[in-house]
């Protein structure tokens, strides 16, 4: 999907990296956990997570993660949004739940992290 | 081509500026996307280890054209059991990391997956050093 239309079938809104609505993700991962992010994230996703922190845009320059998506209705701070445009990530901010949100970008044929687990690390 | 970065404790909220810092850098010497970002998630776990768990340190990098070398020295508590520490799930993160979505117990694990060597070397009461290495021209 584009990330323009992702953020229409989210009734989301811009906080910054509007120039960049006409990038196209794949995958989508959902998840509140930086850890896991960092651990389990390999393709081009956008980040759906209901953190609100400095470290969640950190967490996504590391991964060259280029779009957020802040569920909720959640609100980030001035920092965190320019922190976001330095970086060049697209942050956007949806009332839906972590939840709905996963499942409407889902439906729309956004697809998931393949999560294969070592056998010997858990 | 060597960089030193001193890394503050207590700052949780600087976390990983370091590693943003460095990977700039690698950008801009146009490394491979695929090496940057190795390094710079083992690099990044490393850092917020030696934020949370022992207030900060010192890191040390070489660029070479064989190789990138990252040292992290911290003069933190220490590793007790390093067997145990590696182990997926094992962590004594505080509730202020984990509030911020870290200490799932699994940095470690995803230093030495994405990195080609890992050396830890930790002394109880002294402090924690960690040696990454990332090789440049053996993959394609
Ligand atoms: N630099 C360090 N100083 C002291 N203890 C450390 C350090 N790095 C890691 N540890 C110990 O190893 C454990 C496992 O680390 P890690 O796998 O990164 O998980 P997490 O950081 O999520 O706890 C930590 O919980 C901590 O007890
Ligand atoms: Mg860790």
């Amino acid at each position: 999907m584009t990330i323009g239309s992702i953020k229409e079938c989210l009734e989301a809104h811009y906080y910054c990296g509007e120039e960049y609505q006409g990038d196209t993700l794949e995958y989508c991962y959902s998840c509140d956990l930086m850890s896991d992010v960092l651990a389990y994230v390999k393709n081009n996703v956008i980040l759906l997570t209901g953190l609100v922190h400095p470290q969640v845009i950190r967490t996504a320059e590391m991964l060259d993660i280029r779009a957020i998506m802040i569920v909720r209705g959640k609100r980030p701070s001035e920092e965190i949004i320019e922190m976001a445009k330095e970086g060049g990530i697209v942050l956007m901010g949806t009332r839906h739940s972590l939840f709905t949100a996963s499942g409407i970008l889902f439906g729309n044929g956004m697809r998931g992290e393949e999560i294969t687990h070592d056998e010997n690390a858990l | 081509m060597k960089m030193h970065y001193d890394v503050e404790g207590g700052e949780f909220i600087n976390v990983g500026t370091a590693s943003s810092q460095f990977k700039k850098t690698l950008k801009m010497l146009g490394i491979g996307a695929d090496i940057i970002r190795r390094i710079s998630i083992s690099m990044y776990e490393a850092e917020i280890n030696m934020v949370i768990h022992a207030n900060g340190g010192s890191i040390d990098t070489e660029i070479t054209p064989e190789r990138i070398h990252v040292v992290l020295q911290d003069q933190g508590p220490g590793i007790e059991n390093l067997d145990l520490a590696m182990k997926a799930g094992y962590s004594t993160a505080s509730r202020q990391a984990r509030e911020m979505g870290f200490g799932a117990g699994m940095g470690l694990q995803n230093m030495k997956r994405n990195c080609d060597e890992l050396q830890i070397s930790s002394v109880l009461g002294e402090g924690t050093r960690v040696e990454i290495t990332v090789y440049l021209n053996q993959e394609s």
